[in-house]
């Protein structure tokens, strides 16, 4: 297949075809890095810049390492440091990051809709790697690669996510691109973190988890921000636990062979419990794993998608 | 000096409604004859053939940014832009820098004004100093000065005592207040309608309620102070019922929305286009038809523009970030119109939202009877148009219908007998 985008903005804009592509494309990335030299010559000579405006390691880290596996220069740059912090506009950055003219920007940002500006007004690729609320595509096609990887397919699956829906972009691409590939999503949480409109992804909303565990063969657990409970969305961290986090008891509501799912990081004993994390259901280190294969197979796709010979 | 304006179809609701001449003598209304009535000799003639001659249109809402931020707009580059729009007349909010919340600022926007010697503009005076909602201007000063209204547009008054005080403080001198009603609370950082867009978006929502429930106040206090209020921009079909329930019972409440609520939805936030982001925010389709529902049957008085000018590079930011507001003034007719055209209301209706209405909400006459000020717009109801912000005398772009195809235009504008726009 002949991958013709300059950006990976969003999952509501990449076609089933693309989506598994994609997760191919990754799958056989992922050899690389069990190799002694975990590093190929693919991608020699081209710049990736990670431009991340809001704090984050493992995202960054990930993809870090996945351009370098690919023997890219990887240049990152924070906002503390960055002319950002002075307040420099968003727009003037990013054509300041042009003129150095990169191959690839990987860019976080608090703001929705972030990534869709800068790319607009780059012609270099852009990954966005979370903007506000809106996208969080790596996320979510990690996440695909895992399900696949663990249950052979997407579609026909019942999958649950669990908590604050509203201000997940995590939730939000995950929606998007496990209902395109066929699965069944059902989502819970309390009604404070339900947003108006879910229906139009094509979910089935809950405000009881274990009516949305029923039976579900993938669970993805939101991470809870703490900082929420200043915005009145939920009464205290204990009762959340209890009435919204994952326990062990809860996970047997779902299917024998359900597995799952977490972004990290984890409030352990908030939305999930420890046992369940370390659990033998939970797939979330091999997300972590995957999450490099998925953004070498983006680096390598965005930049061509051409093999040196040498490689195979 | 002695004007004729012959062949027009003058539309005067209510009271004129066919081919007149209008004879202006030293900038006010001589006579409205029957065509062909001879009369002294005329030293300029329009032919309004094909055209029709209305009241000189108003807009009630108009932001022109001067003094302080005159990059977006000045008085007169806004007065330009008005009688484009073929507006005689536009009330500018204080939401300028300074703020307009001292007589001094008043009396010197009247006197820019009359400098541009374009559209007339009346000023509107702060409610409270600074727009700060806490210390009540010096009404009498202000209306000495020229104001014609009081708002904090822009802000709502959050504190129920202190918009209740100022509308019994404005009674003295026979002021009223127009209020932009919002509920922060409610916004809570919203950005745009609450619903599934802004959820797909990944937008702060505001909901409905955000509005209405500060209408419901506005409303109450009106009726607790025996007080006149007007309310700025209505946006939602709750705010429209709670105004009509209103009048009914006999509250002294008038209204107006402005042509971006009755020609778009949230929808056009698309992909986060920024031009599509105003406050209130546009609402969703049900809204819509509720404002033209409020426009037929008289619960909403006027159409106002809420012309919110600025800069292209200060639009050009992520949506969170983008300021409130779209112009208005050059595309507000050719909008109004199109619910001319689609039936849902007669342009006698469009000539008493957008002129008779506004003057009569802000005390003054505007009949077209001998001795009035002539002030009048010559409007081609039929020309078709399209809408380029290059070529605005705005000195702002920032609009979401550049490329709409249009019908109808102003095509002369006249303000106290003098021709200030002509196609
Ligand atoms: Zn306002
Ligand atoms: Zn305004």
């Amino acid at each position: 297949m002949y991958f013709s985008r300059k950006d990976i903005l969003d999952i509501a804009s990449l076609s089933v075809e693309e989506m598994t592509h994609i997760l191919d494309t990754a799958q056989g990335m992922k050899e690389i890095s069990l190799r002694p030299v975990k590093k190929v010559p693919t991608l020699r000579g081209k710049t990736l810049i990670l431009f991340f405006h809001e704090a984050s390691t493992r995202t960054k880290t990930s993809f870090d390492i996945a351009g370098k596996r690919l023997s890219a220069d990887v240049i990152a740059l924070a906002k503390s440091g960055s002319s950002m912090a002075k307040g420099e506009s968003l727009l003037d950055t990013v054509k300041t990051l042009e003129a150095m003219q990169p191959d690839v920007v990987v860019m976080r940002h608090g703001t929705s809709g972030a990534a869709r500006f800068i790319a607009g007004h780059l012609k270099c690729g852009v990954i966005n790697a979370g903007d506000g609320r809106h996208a969080h595509p790596t996320q979510a096609l990690l996440d695909m690669m895992t399900i696949r990887e663990k249950k052979g397919r997407i579609a026909g699956l019942k999958v649950a996510i669990i908590g604050d829906i509203a201000h997940s972009r995590v939730a939000r691409s995950n929606m998007e691109g496990l209902v395109k590939m066929g699965a069944e999503v059902r989502v819970a949480g309390p009604p404070t973190m339900i947003p108006k409109g879910i229906e139009s992804y094509g979910v089935k909303a809950f405000f009881s988890v274990d009516k949305a565990l029923e039976g579900a063969d993938v669970i993805i657990m939101l991470r809870m921000q703490k900082e929420r409970m200043n915005n009145v969305l939920f009464s205290t961290e204990r009762e959340y636990a209890r009435e919204f986090g994952l326990s062990e008891k809860r996970v047997s509501m779902a299917h024998p062979d359900a597995v799952v799912l977490h972004p990290g990081p984890m409030n352990r004993g908030v939305e999930i419990s420890d046992t369940v994390a370390d659990g033998s259901r939970s797939a979330i280190l091999d997300q972590v794993e995957n999450g490099v294969a998925l953004r070498m197979a983006l680096f390598y796709l965005l930049s061509g998608g051409v093999r040196n010979a040498d490689e195979d | 000096m002695r004007m004729k304006i012959e062949n027009g179809h003058v539309l005067d609701p209510g009271h004129i409604d066919g081919l007149r001449d209008i004879w202006i003598l030293d900038g006010r209304i001589e006579a409205v004859t029957e065509p062909g009535t001879c009369m002294e000799k005329a030293d300029e003639v329009l032919d309004a053939a094909g055209l029709f001659v209305t009241p000189g249109l108003i807009d009630m809402h108009v932001h022109l940014r001067e003094p302080g931020q005159e990059y977006k707009e000045t008085i007169e580059s806004g007065c330009r832009a008005a009688v484009k729009g073929g507006f005689t007349a536009v009330c500018c909010m204080p939401n300028t820098r300074p703020v307009n919340d001292h007589a001094g600022i008043t009396s010197w926007i009247v006197q820019q004004a009359e400098k541009a010697g374009l559209a007339r503009v009346y000023p509107v005076a702060a409610i409270t100093g600074g727009l700060g909602g806490q210390q009540l201007n010096e009404y009498a000063d202000l209306k000495a000065a020229g104001a014609i209204a009081l708002s904090d547009d822009g802000m709502p008054v959050v504190d129920g005592q202190t918009m209740r005080r100022a509308m019994e403080y404005a009674q003295a001198f026979d002021l009223f207040i127009i209020s932009h009603c919002e509920d922060l609370s409610l916004v809570a950082g919203g950005v745009m309608n609450e619903g599934a867009v802004a959820t797909r978006l990944g937008l702060g929502g505001i909901p409905n309620l955000s509005e209405s429930l500060m209408v419901e106040r506005e409303i109450g206090l009106a009726e607790l102070t025996g007080s006149r209020v007007h309310i700025a921009h209505v946006s939602t079909r709750e705010s429209v019922r709670a105004i009509r329930q209103a009048k009914a019972r006999g509250v002294q409440v008038t209204a107006e929305t402005a042509p971006h609520y009755f020609c778009l939805t949230e929808e056009a936030v698309g992909e986060y286009d920024t031009l599509a982001k105003m406050n209130p925010p546009l609402r969703s389709e049900a809204d819509r038809k509720a404002i033209i529902e409020g426009l037929q049957d008289g619960t909403l008085d006027c159409i106002a523009t809420d012309h919110a000018p600025h800069a292209p590079m200060e639009k050009e930011v992520p949506f969170d970030e983008a300021p409130n507001g779209i112009i208005g003034l050059e595309t507000s007719l050719g909008l109004s119109l199109k619910l001319v055209h689609d039936g849902s209301i007669s342009l006698g209706d469009l000539v008493r939202l957008m002129s008779k209405n506004p003057a009569r909400i802000l005390g003054m006459g505007n009949d077209l009877v001998p001795g009035a000020p002539a002030d009048l717009t010559l409007m081609d109801i039929r020309a078709s148009w399209t809408v380029v912000p290059a070529s605005f005398a705005s000195l702002s772009r920032n609009t979401p219908f550049g490329g709409w195809q249009l019908r109808g235009q102003a095509v002369g504008t006249i303000v106290g007998g003098r021709l200030v726009y002509k196609i």
